[in-house]
């Protein structure tokens, strides 16, 4: 046997919670209890850090070779076999080398299909990365298995099939997965699956004596489900030799157990956002006692967490080629929540959140999995610094408000996706996407028709006349287009999830929830800075409105200046504040589908290009085309007054009308932040604890110099792993369309914090 | 009383170069000096500015006060010549100190001797802007003698005042190594300078001279090279000073 693979129970399987303190966790499902009991805060910096294994080197170098493949190809290789938590046999990267294993098919970075929730998603990606489709499989899928998307579309209105095409409505969870849910992997290391198939019986069992309603006949098929996919999460890991009946013992079997609940979950859905959840502190508890137990040491510790990056790194869904342009590369939103401080007042950073954080240096910097720190000022000096640093070194990891999630939904919070903040195993949202507010404020000038198409999509009303637009007239009509917009969305999401629960339901994910969790419908905004500086300009400038032959308004003259939203000047800001609680109060009005909680964001992906394309000339100046800023950035250029004055002003955003998170991406030059290392460094973190401090919700930090990138454009071989932040994600630099590339190129880079 | 006023051109938020931490620097109108590097030549005349309130300044200050708590930052009083209004700039001074804010005072000292010992205190930190050591070199450069802000800066050693020495390395006019070293001879007796900052030229200000249509002398003049500051931080760094 090779020397990595020792056989790792050197201590009595039976014996999993040996050291562990007892508490409620003991005799019910509560992590976050078990957390609370065992965990050791570190305090510290960075210098206990191990670099990475020539055996962690090795495999890297291997993967490589396979990513340059991929890169040329797009997609390296399919598999055909609709996926499912077994359908297919193990595989490996390189059998001697790894430590943590199980790959999503029998090979790295062969994709999978996923049909349940559309078949024409399968076949247009199989169709446009140039892999023949199997016709007994189209028949399947188009003659005797109904799918998600078929089932959404028999539900449509035709009102929401014409707000969809004209772009107003956009990106919904129609086609494809919505993800967003983050199962608790943690249990399976924790319990063992014996132990969470016996309560889920007893959840089940606990609803046998209900009247059989809709909702309780739902319930139980889904509580069957979750039963039937935890047996075959255990038959997916016995294939790879391990039995995850029973609780993990060591670090290495918490590690593999968990991942082997994540795998489950990336074979079984192609959700829009596959995250992880919280799950290094949970770790550290296992790395900890194996660290005391003398069976690792800190080279090792690293390695295992080194093995599991690379695992997450290499999560792979077969999606369209246009899908691939809009999300800039091949998103999976692996999102892992690192530190935070907990409700009573020790903060969760622990050994293994750094390690987490080292991975970008011992493999480099990457993507994925996207990892998101919980900033609070109270976090300590240490933990700071080291992000700070990484931030600086890699710009691949963003920043979300502790101080206002904790309050909000607890301190077992993770991130789903880019700034979806949900409590782990208790809440799951059911996604959303978003709706293009600037193309609503043109509605409202034109009479609810579309700017580019003319045709009539919104309510049909007295468009605005050919004199200098008054703003209180402006509000009055976009309060009314707004409405409709809130209607017709939430219906569409409605029609969605209804159809999503029943043809491709999350089964393994579920399993790993409680009954009957709180579920957020996440609603979203874009063009929210278009649509202040838009309502700025009719408020403080003159705009007059030019028609076209059709008496279209497509166009605008403003004399005069206005202010700009992302200049901390409340005129224009408070236009943003405004709209963000005023389209929120819209959705609440309409009920959801399973009495969803409404949430809402304002955060676009890297769409704003798309939104942008689809929309024509604003009163802000803005021509047709021209991308939007993404979530809610001040518009490119004109937030002209610093990173201090910019963050001022998302800090005003109200996160009780966008609890499903506010993005906020910015790039530094790394001599703004100070004349040395150690200033910037110290900087950085002082600009991040001042902006959580103010109420700021999210930051992406891409500490970089222009010159660097357009370097990147014509000459990408020599970037390989350039990752940037853009929009609650990072991606992989030269992966980006030119278009992406030159957008990114032309946002502001402050010269000055 | 009525409202203390003074001429201001602009803020800048988030400065990482004028002091420690992260700086709040109101560039206030008026100098004397027509230094042949400068790169605010719109600050030279004190009416260019627009005259604003005390208690405007420090309200506008204060907006960024996390951001310079956090970052062990504070204000920092530039320009111009601060000194210029000195009545003004204590009063912004003082302002901001009763809000708990660090301050910073960015002069030439020319006007040091306008100021009690006592409105000095107003100051945490004072960044001492000392053109050149040679008095002819001074003179070339900004048209007015070195006397004064050599003494200015004894008086503040005197009172112990912390202080940041600034020097501007420009090619063939400031970068004499006798010249350098004469001034690092001077500083590395003055027991409360903390920190020297070599500052290459650049040429940002160029466009600036352009636009008001001035003659600007070092329009040919190349940027320092990180060499040459580099070389001109040793010179201090041989003396024992703290040299960024």
């Amino acid at each position: 046997m090779h020397p990595y693979l020792e056989p790792q129970t050197c201590v009595d399987p039976g014996s999993a919670w040996r050291t562990f303190t007892p508490g409620a966790w003991s005799t019910s499902i509560a992590v976050r209890d078990f957390i609370q009991y065992q965990y050791s805060p570190y305090d510290g910096d960075a210098s206990f850090l191990a670099g990475p294994t020539e055996r962690t080197t090795r495999l890297w170098a291997e993967l490589s070779e396979l990513f340059t493949l991929e890169r040329a190809k797009g997609v390296l290789d399919v598999s055909q076999i609709p996926s499912s938590i077994t359908a297919h046999d193990p595989g490996y990267i390189d059998r001697d080398l790894e430590l943590i294993v199980g790959l999503q098919t029998e090979k790295p970075l062969r994709r999978a299909i996923f049909p349940y929730g559309g078949w024409r998603m399968v076949e247009s990606s199989l169709e446009s990365y140039g892999f023949p489709v199997e016709p007994q499989l189209r028949e399947i899928f188009t003659k005797y298995r109904k799918t998600h998307n078929d089932g959404v579309f028999d539900a449509y209105t035709p009102e929401i099939l014409r707000a969809r095409r004209s772009h107003i409505v956009t990106g919904l969870p129609d086609a494809y997965g919505r993800g967003r849910i983050i199962g608790d992997y943690r249990r399976v290391a924790l319990y063992g699956i014996d132990r969470l198939i016996a309560a889920k019986q007893d959840e089940k069992a606990s609803i046998d004596a209900a009247h059989s309603s809709d909702e309780i006949i739902r319930d139980r098929e889904e509580l069957s489900e979750q039963i039937r996919a935890l047996h075959e999460l255990k038959e997916m890991a016995l294939s790879y030799g391990y039995d995850l009946a029973r609780p993990a013992a060591t670090a290495r079997e918490a590690v593999q157990w968990l991942y082997f609940a994540y795998l489950a979950a990336v074979k079984e859905q192609n959700g829009a956002a596959m995250s992880l959840g919280r799950t290094a502190t949970f770790l550290d508890i296992y790395f900890e006692r194996d660290l005391r137990e003398g069976r690792i040491d800190e080279r090792e510790a690293q390695e295992l967490i080194d093995d599991f990056v690379i695992k997450l790194r290499i999560v792979r869904f077969l999606r369209t080629r246009d899908y691939d342009a809009l999300f800039s590369g091949d998103p999976t939103w692996v999102t892992e929540s690192l530190g935070g401080v907990g409700t009573d007042g020790r903060h969760l950073v622990t050994r293994t959140s750094f390690r987490f954080l080292q991975t970008l240096y011992n493999i480099g910097p990457s993507p994925e999995p996207n990892l998101t720190v919980f900033w609070s000022p109270d976090l300590p000096e240490g933990f700071k610094h080291f992000c700070a640093q990484v931030s600086i070194d890699t710009s691949a990891i963003q920043y979300e408000s502790d101080e206002l999630m904790r309050p909000t939904w607890g301190d077992d919070t993770a991130i789903a996706c880019c700034v979806s903040a949900m409590s782990v195993g208790k809440q799951m949202q059911l996604f959303g996407a978003r709706v293009n507010l600037a193309k609503c404020l043109l509605y409202a000038i034109n009479g609810g028709r579309d700017e580019i198409s003319g045709e009539q999509i919104g309510p049909e009303s007295e468009p605005a006349g050919d004199e200098v637009l008054n703003f209180d007239e402006v509000m009055a009509k976009f309060d009314v287009q707004m409405d409709w917009l809130a209607r017709v969305y939430v219906n569409a999401l409605n029609c969605i999830h209804y159809m999503h629960d029943k043809y491709a339901y999350e089964r393994i994910e579920m399993a790993l929830h409680d009954y009957s969790p709180l579920r957020t419908m996440a609603f979203g905004i874009a063009g929210l800075s278009v649509v202040a500086d838009s309502l700025a300009a009719i408020k403080y400038a003159q705009v007059r409105p030019v028609r076209d032959e059709r008496g279209l308004v497509v166009d605008y003259i403003t004399t005069g200046d206005f202010p700009t939203y992302g200049n901390n000047d409340d005129r224009a800001d408070d236009l943003a504040v405004d709209m963000v609680g005023r389209f929120m109060e819209k959705l609440r009005q309409h009920p959801t589908y399973r009495n969803a909680t409404h949430t809402q964001s304002v955060l676009t992906i890297t769409s704003n290009v798309v939104y942008g394309k689809h929309t024509g000339n604003t009163p802000d100046g803005r021509r047709t085309g021209e991308p939007f800023a993404p979530g809610a950035n001040p518009m490119h250029g004109r937030d002209t007054h610093g990173v201090v004055a910019a963050a001022l002003s998302l800090a005003k955003l109200p996160y009780e009308s966008a609890q499903d998170g506010i993005s906020w991406t910015t790039s530094i030059v790394p001599s703004a932040l100070g004349r040395n290392a150690d200033e910037q460094v110290r900087n950085l973190a002082g600009v991040l604890d001042a902006y959580f401090a103010e109420g700021g919700f999210h930051i992406n930090v891409n500490v970089l110099d222009r010159e660097m990138l357009l370097d990147a454009v014509e000459h990408p071989e020599r970037y390989p792993q350039l990752t940037i932040r853009v929009s609650g994600y990072a991606v992989n630099f030269i992966k980006l369309t030119r278009e992406q590339q030159l957008d990114v190129i032309n946002r502001t880079f402050h010269g000055g914090i | 009383m009525s409202q203390p006023t003074g001429y201001i051109h602009s803020y800048t938020t988030g400065s990482s170069h004028d002091g420690p931490g992260l700086r709040t620097v109101v560039w206030t109108t008026g100098c004397h000096y027509r230094c042949q590097y400068c790169h605010n030549p719109d600050t030279w005349h004190l009416k260019g500015g627009h005259e604003v309130t005390v208690d405007s300044v420090v309200a506008e200050v204060a907006r960024h006060a996390s951001f310079m708590r956090y970052t062990g930052g504070g204000v920092t009083i530039s320009g111009g010549e601060p000194l210029v209004q000195a009545p003004f700039v204590m009063s912004v001074l003082r302002g901001c100190k009763e809000r708990g804010i660090h301050t910073a005072l960015d002069t030439n000292g020319f006007f040091g001797d306008r100021l009690s010992d006592d409105e000095l205190r107003l100051a945490d930190l004072v960044l001492l802007d000392i053109k050149s050591w040679d008095p002819d070199t001074h003179l070339r450069v900004a048209g007015v003698e070195v006397g004064p802000t050599l003494a200015f800066a004894r008086r503040l050693a005197a009172l112990a005042r912390p202080a940041w020495v600034r020097f501007v390395l420009v090619q063939g006019l400031t970068d004499d190594p006798a010249n350098i070293a004469g001034l690092a001879d001077f500083v590395a007796g003055l027991p409360n300078v903390e920190r020297v900052e070599v500052l290459p030229f650049h040429q940002l200000g160029r466009a600036k001279w352009e636009q008001l249509g001035r003659d600007y002398p070092l329009a040919d003049t190349q940027p320092a090279t990180a060499e040459a500051t580099l070389r001109a931080a040793e010179i201090f760094r041989a003396r024992g000073l703290h040299t960024i």
